[in-house]
């Protein structure tokens, strides 16, 4: 069977950058993914791009050269970045091509999300009543949690500490300052448990990624890193997901649980064996619970696990090393690509200031989102 | 007496025993679903009235004012009050989300026995309450 690796990756910074569009962040990722590999666009085969609010993913091809190559827009929720990534693994992997890009970039609107009832199928009164916010459902899906498995909010806390610490080492995050885990819980309450501070916004980025077949990367000379597992999985019966005016007393494992352990079973490794993870963190308790979700730790352990600092760049699993979507933002098109991204320059020991002390081998990201999908990722160092 | 209106048809009614929600069983699985079907799905299930006390299985509290639109609460100029939103537990049936009548956030704890209300969530144009369901906790009725 042919093997994926990554050959090269680019970035443009998250944050809020006024005056650029989001097909231009796109295109300096592409371009810098391009000089990273050191290929031209003339060399890619195909893409696979994503953008949720910043228009067509192909947009770039005047601008990049229109060479004729296959190129497929993809727009999956929260996983759309994932997306676009498995879709190039899978070109790769069938024997079809053996060079190509995924792409990833957006920019969104500040502040919350401001959803329409009737494009969620949903009557016009759940949204008139003041029940169709996405910081509800945050909240609640970790209130619960907490109080069925004794999570302090300080422990919440915590977790953006850590976030806006790693931020201040990572020079494509967008939140730089470090904010102390009292300034987090003193921060205006949003939706409780979860503080000002606790939750991402979402904000403007591109990723991009050089895929190669094992034979080609070997031909370039670059062997990169190597993709063991990528999955995407949608919601079941009894997961518990956003905009949900009722749910089932019968309660099924969520999207996450499902994505991750089919990536395991792909990559032939188990939770133990990973050195570092990128996990899906929208507010505080999403990276709590995500812990748990993808196998890192039984429910509850997380609360003397965050407190000794297990997840810290120094602890035995350092999760969300450039600060996560807490530090970073996040533009839908883009988020599930930069993960990937910290995993590829983490593994090739090339992440700077904020590389972790033990070089890690095995890498694994998890992006989670509307309306209930998830796309988990194992790299491993060639 | 004020009139008021309900903020959509079929959405709740008063039941001899107090507020009950409209929801649907299905007709070939029995599982219970709120708000009752309309439209193609309407055929597959039976009207019927859920529950009207359970249990409170998570909660949170709205503390800013959503966007308008779809939230159609008290105006922008008028100082915002937060309010409950919570999932209640209703035995054997489902678990239905739903804004919370409680007079301190404080007192809301995951098994809190609660039961169905009505409750206005804002003025209409002619002056009349518009009505939605909600739940409070069991005590706060005496």
């Amino acid at each position: 069977m042919t093997e994926v690796h990554i050959i090269g990756a680019g970035i443009h910074p998250f944050g809020r950058h006024k005056d650029k569009s989001g097909l231009d962040q796109g295109i300096h990722a592409i371009r810098a993914a391009l000089a990273d590999a050191g290929l031209g666009w003339n060399d890619m085969q195909f893409a696979f791009g994503g953008s949720d609010a910043a228009g067509n993913a192909d947009a770039v091809l005047p601008r990049l050269g229109l060479t004729g190559m296959q190129f497929i827009n993809v727009k999956n929720g929260c996983a759309t970045g994932g997306s676009a990534l498995l879709s190039g693994y899978w070109a790769i992997k069938s024997g079809e091509f053996d060079l190509g890009i995924a792409i990833g970039f957006d920019k969104h609107p500040p502040g919350a999300f401001n959803p329409d009832p009737e494009e969620w199928g949903l009557p016009r009164w759940y949204g008139e009543t003041g029940l169709m916010l996405t910081t509800q459902f945050f909240g609640m899906k970790i209130q619960r949690y907490m109080g069925l498995h004794g999570i302090t909010p300080r422990t919440l806390a915590l977790v953006a500490e850590k976030a806006f610490a790693n931020g201040a080492r990572t020079d494509h995050a967008w939140r730089r300052e470090p904010i102390d885990a009292d300034a987090v819980l003193a921060s205006t309450m949003v939706s409780d448990p979860l503080t000002k501070f606790m939750f991402c916004s979402p904000a403007e980025g591109g990723v991009a990624l050089i895929l190669a077949s094992a034979k080609k990367a070997r031909e370039l000379g670059r062997a990169g890193v190597k993709v063991l597992g990528a999955t995407v999985r949608t919601r079941v019966d009894g997961s518990f997901e956003v905009f949900s005016p009722m749910l089932d007393l019968a309660r099924g494992p969520s999207p996450t649980e499902i994505a991750s352990r089919a990536a395991y079973e792909m990559a032939g490794v188990g939770p133990g064996d990973i050195d570092i993870a990128q996990i899906q963190d929208t507010e505080s308790g999403a990276e709590i619970m995500h812990m748990a979700e993808n196998g890192f730790c039984g429910h509850g352990e997380q609360e003397r696990l965050v407190r000794e600092g297990v997840t810290t760049p120094a602890g035995r699993l350092p999760i969300n090393t450039d600060g996560g979507c807490l530090a970073c933002g996040e533009p839908i098109g883009a988020s599930g690509l930069r993960q990937i991204f910290e995993n590829v320059m983490q593994l090739r020991g090339q992440a700077g200031t904020r590389q972790v002390p033990k070089q890690p081998r095995i890498g694994y990201s998890q992006v989670y989102g509307a309306p209930g999908i998830s796309a988990v990722c194992i790299l491993g160092g060639a | 007496m004020t009139q008021s209106t309900p903020v959509a048809a079929d959405l709740f009614e008063l039941a001899p025993d107090g507020v009950r929600l409209v929801g649907g069983r299905g007709k070939s699985d029995g599982r219970f679903v709120f708000p009752l079907p309309t439209g193609a799905l309407a055929d597959e299930f039976d009207r019927v009235l859920l529950g009207r006390a359970g249990r409170l299985w998570s909660w949170t509290v709205q503390r800013f004012r959503p966007k308008s639109p779809p939230y159609a609460g008290p105006p922008e100029t008028e100082p915002f009050r937060a309010f409950a939103v919570g999932y209640v537990e209703l035995p054997g049936e489902l678990i239905v989300e739903s804004r919370l009548v409680v007079d301190d956030f404080a007192a809301l704890r995951l098994g809190l026995p609660m039961e169905a209300v009505a409750a206005p969530f804002v003025t209409g144009p002619d002056g009349s309450a518009i009505l939605t369901y909600a739940f409070r906790p069991v005590e706060a009725a005496q």
